[in-house]
């Protein structure tokens, strides 16, 4: 990969710093009159999904990052290795249980997730902002109670825990916000 | 917005020519003759960090000038009393909200004046433009003293790295004195500064650029050299201007070795201006205001494109 100078540092460019890849969100040009100038950068390390503030010397560069990002669509687990197709190429792709991380909570087979690929391998996995899920455990429903704002937990196929209102039932689907992990509505 | 139209709304053109007229009315009154001098020169500055836009003309290579200093030095030199110029000035690579590769200089040089009397007069003109009645003075050293516990003329070079190193995430050992001060300077103490005129004076001896130096009463040599910040925004340097032809040698050979180092291009010396200062430069203080910063905080905006006719990003203005 070429290297970007700090004149090129855009939001959305992924570049190598410490040695992890990571993603520009903003760089900000400051420059006394007479003196030195600087970036200030603000990155997000790809691997750990850290926010870093660097301020480089103008000029300065960084090695840029072989980072992509492709929807794809998740196939299964086989225990060891989750596995994403890409839709046009039918390529495929296996995460292990380090880049899933909590991601396998809101993965259900056929759906497609954006999948970040690093030197061609699976980074990060990204599911849409809304899933559905099936409750499959939950105290029984109490009738009548739609008003209340009672909530209890709920088992989805997934394996999620999340909070529902008292009123749902096992075998009912339930659409999540998979960035909070919270309940929005019955599907 | 279409892209054929100004970058600035019709309201803040007839501001910008209000606040220009009003500009030469100031030093009119005062009796300082407006120079337009060449935007064309032979040679560009040697500063480090300011570079030119060379171009070919006729066959030749000139520079667009950074600013109009060493022409105007040549006409003090040679006789022309207290002088301004209102006009461009012209910067590679320099492009952000507060920056454009083309921008308009207001400069102006006062004969036998120190800089206080200089910072006086930049006041005067600030309060004729309604900027602001009121102004403080605050010495670099006390800024230093005051937001990073530090002497920036004593602390030593590997203290400054540290203090660097730490507020930038990145390091900076193996940088020089000044890298460091500019570092600290723009992270660690413009954000803070308060609002309003602040004039901030005695500068660093390693930041004179061309600016006479003298010892300050802890006994550090500081260079006279004073910056204007309206609300954290760098508006203008001045100085009490260097006239010893000997030491400005001295000075553009640091300012070439320092370029070498970083791999920049070795501008030529500008001759002309080293034999107008052996035939003599009366003793005098100068200094030069970003006009488009001034403008754009006048009217409370955001980015000195929408006070431009036309910026050389294009950024369009809101129009409300």
């Amino acid at each position: 990969m070429s290297n970007y100078s700090t004149n090129e540092f855009r939001s959305g460019l992924k570049v190598i710093l410490d040695g992890d890849p990571c993603s520009i969100l903003e760089n900000e040009f400051v420059k006394p009159g007479k003196g030195q100038a600087f970036s200030r950068v603000r990155l997000r390390n790809l691997k750990s999904g850290r926010v870093w503030d660097k301020t480089f010397k103008s000029g300065e560069s960084l090695e840029g990052a072989d980072v992509t990002e492709c929807d794809m669509q998740y196939l299964y687990n086989d225990g060891d290795y989750w596995h994403f197709m890409e839709p046009d190429t039918f390529n495929q792709h296996q995460a292990d249980k380090k880049v899933i991380g909590d991601t396998r909570l809101w993965l259900r087979e056929q759906d497609i997730v954006m999948v970040t690929l690093y030197n061609g391998s699976p980074l990060l996995i990204t599911p849409a902002n809304h899933v559905e899920l099936e409750i499959i455990d939950t105290d029984p429903g109490l009738k009548g109670d739609t008003a209340q704002g009672g909530t209890k937990p709920a088992t989805l196929s997934t394996g999620a825990i999340i909070k529902v209102p008292l009123f749902l039932n096992i075998g009912e689907v339930v659409k999540v916000d998979t960035r909070t992990g919270e309940y929005i509505s019955r599907a | 917005m279409n892209s054929w139209q100004p970058t600035a709304t019709n309201d803040a053109l007839k501001f910008r020519a209000y606040v220009l007229s009003n500009i030469r009315n100031f030093f009119y009154n005062r009796g300082v003759l407006e120079m337009d001098v060449p935007l064309l020169g032979k040679t560009g500055v040697t500063d480090p960090f300011i570079d030119c836009f060379e171009l070919n003309v006729n066959g030749e290579t000139r520079y667009l000038q950074s600013s109009p200093e060493y022409f105007m030095k040549r006409l003090l030199a040679s006789g022309s009393g207290p002088i301004y110029f209102l006009g461009k000035a012209f910067r590679a690579g320099e492009i952000s909200s507060k920056h454009q590769p083309e921008f308009t200089l207001l400069e102006w040089y006062r004969l036998d004046f120190d800089d206080n009397q200089l910072m006086k007069e930049i006041a005067d003109l600030m309060k004729m433009l309604k900027v602001s009645t009121s102004y403080q003075s605050i010495r670099y050293a006390d800024l230093f003293k005051k937001y990073v516990r530090v002497n920036p003329h004593e602390a030593c070079l590997e203290d400054l790295q540290k203090i660097a190193s730490t507020v930038s995430d990145v390091s900076f050992f193996g940088e020089d004195r000044s890298v460091c001060l500019d570092l600290i300077f723009s992270m660690c103490i413009e954000p803070q500064l308060p609002k309003g005129l602040i004039f901030i004076y005695d500068y660093p001896a390693c930041q004179s650029a061309l600016a006479k130096q003298k010892k300050d009463h802890e006994g550090n040599y500081v260079a006279q050299r004073f910056e204007l910040y309206l609300d954290n925004l760098e508006l203008a340097n001045g100085y009490v201007e260097l006239i010893d032809p000997d030491e400005h040698i001295t000075r553009f050979a640091k300012d070439q070795f320092i370029r070498e180092k970083l791999g920049k291009k070795i501008i030529p010396l500008d001759n002309n201006l080293l034999d107008s200062l052996k035939y003599g430069l009366p003793a005098c203080a100068g200094v030069a205001i970003g006009i488009d910063r001034l403008i754009m905080k006048l009217m409370d905006l955001n980015d000195i494109s929408k006070v431009m006719s036309f910026s050389y990003t294009g950024v369009h203005s809101d129009n409300d």
